[in-house]
């Protein structure tokens, strides 16, 4: 691995931060504590669900095969793209931070641009277990309506974004 | 959660038994794309314990309980853009804003942009689609929070 700018930033960013926090502990700087705790459960939270995304992303990269996901997603691909998109988005645990890495490798597969964030703004709305949760607080009304005016809508515009990018032939940056 | 854990599980070693390299190749790939993306995994975990301190629960219930439709609309959409929560924390909460009175219009704008919209994951989506698209696609998904409240305001009679 090279040792970049960006990796020098990202490095003294995390000691700093625990630096600050450490310090917090020892004297007792409450605010300091408080964020700390926030960061604690916040990371065990994700490690709960990241390995798992992650090892599914590995198999997925591995077996399928490009012409597959480039027939059903990909730019001759019809509207029923979105369709799956949005189904496959139902299926998401956790949020926006798994989707990212599963959209990227979706969209190297051949994705098009327009399915891509289809599943990324659907597998913020439209989890199924979130979205069981959510009508038992607010009321199944409540969900309904959220979910008949937004996928439309992220459909949509998903497809006017990726349009407007592909048209601009807009490249994905390598991450390696 | 545990469906997910024996679902990963199932799926690793259905691919284990037809193709033991391939299944190697395949975590192999998964540490990589992990370890590549894991400082801005880090970035987003610091943002995140910062803006939950500076913006508390009873500071979010404080300030959607008090203000006109319109202002809470705004409000709200704002908080929920800026911060992230798990839904087991973010509906739990709005069932009790909910019940202090506060309307449907402003809870929708909370959640749903609470779950379209993300300031603290920048650095995890830059990485992936550029800083322009991930920019375009925030603010496309602000636009749809807001349709969805205003909506949502609309078919509970909440709007005159």
């Amino acid at each position: 691995m090279k040792i970049t700018g960006k990796k020098i930033i990202n490095l003294s960013c995390l000691f700093l931060f625990s630096a600050f926090v450490g310090i917090s502990f020892k004297t007792g700087f409450i605010p300091g504590q408080k964020i700390g705790n926030n960061f604690i459960s916040f990371s065990l939270e994700m490690l709960k669900i990241l390995p798992c995304a992650f090892v599914l992303i590995g198999i997925f990269e591995v077996w399928v095969k490009k012409e597959k996901v480039e027939k059903h997603l990909g730019k001759s691909s019809g509207f029923m793209a979105y369709i799956w998109m949005v189904l496959f988005a139902g299926t998401t645990v956790g949020g926006l931070y798994v989707a990212f890495p599963v959209a990227y490798s979706l969209h190297s597969k051949g994705a098009k641009l327009g399915a891509v964030f289809t599943y990324i703004a659907a597998s913020g709305i439209c989890r199924v277990p979130m979205t069981l949760f959510e009508a038992s607080f607010m009321g199944i009304k409540f969900s309904v309506i959220r979910l008949v005016v937004s996928i439309p809508l992220v459909i949509l515009s998903s497809m006017i974004l990726g349009h407007y990018l592909e048209k601009k032939d807009y490249r994905l940056t390598t991450v390696e | 959660m545990y469906y997910v854990y024996l679902f990963t599980l199932a799926v690793v070693l259905i691919s284990f038994c037809k193709d033991r390299n391939k299944t190697y190749k395949a975590l192999k790939i998964s540490w990589k794309k992990f370890s590549v993306i894991l400082p801005a995994f880090a970035i987003m975990l610091i943002l995140v314990s910062i803006i939950l301190y500076l913006i508390p629960d009873s500071m979010i219930v404080e300030f959607l309980g008090n203000n006109n439709k319109t202002a809470g609309t705004i409000i709200a959409s704002l908080f929920g853009s800026i911060t992230l929560m798990p839904g087991f924390i973010a509906y739990p909460l709005c069932g009790i804003l909910l019940k202090k009175g506060v309307s449907y219009m402003v809870l929708a704008a909370f959640s749903t942009t609470l779950m379209m919209v993300g300031f603290v994951t920048f650095p995890i989506e830059k990485t992936y689609f550029g800083t322009k698209v991930t920019i375009m696609r925030n603010c496309i998904s602000f636009l749809i929070a807001l349709i969805v409240a205003v909506a949502v305001g609309a078919f509970y009679g909440e709007l005159l």
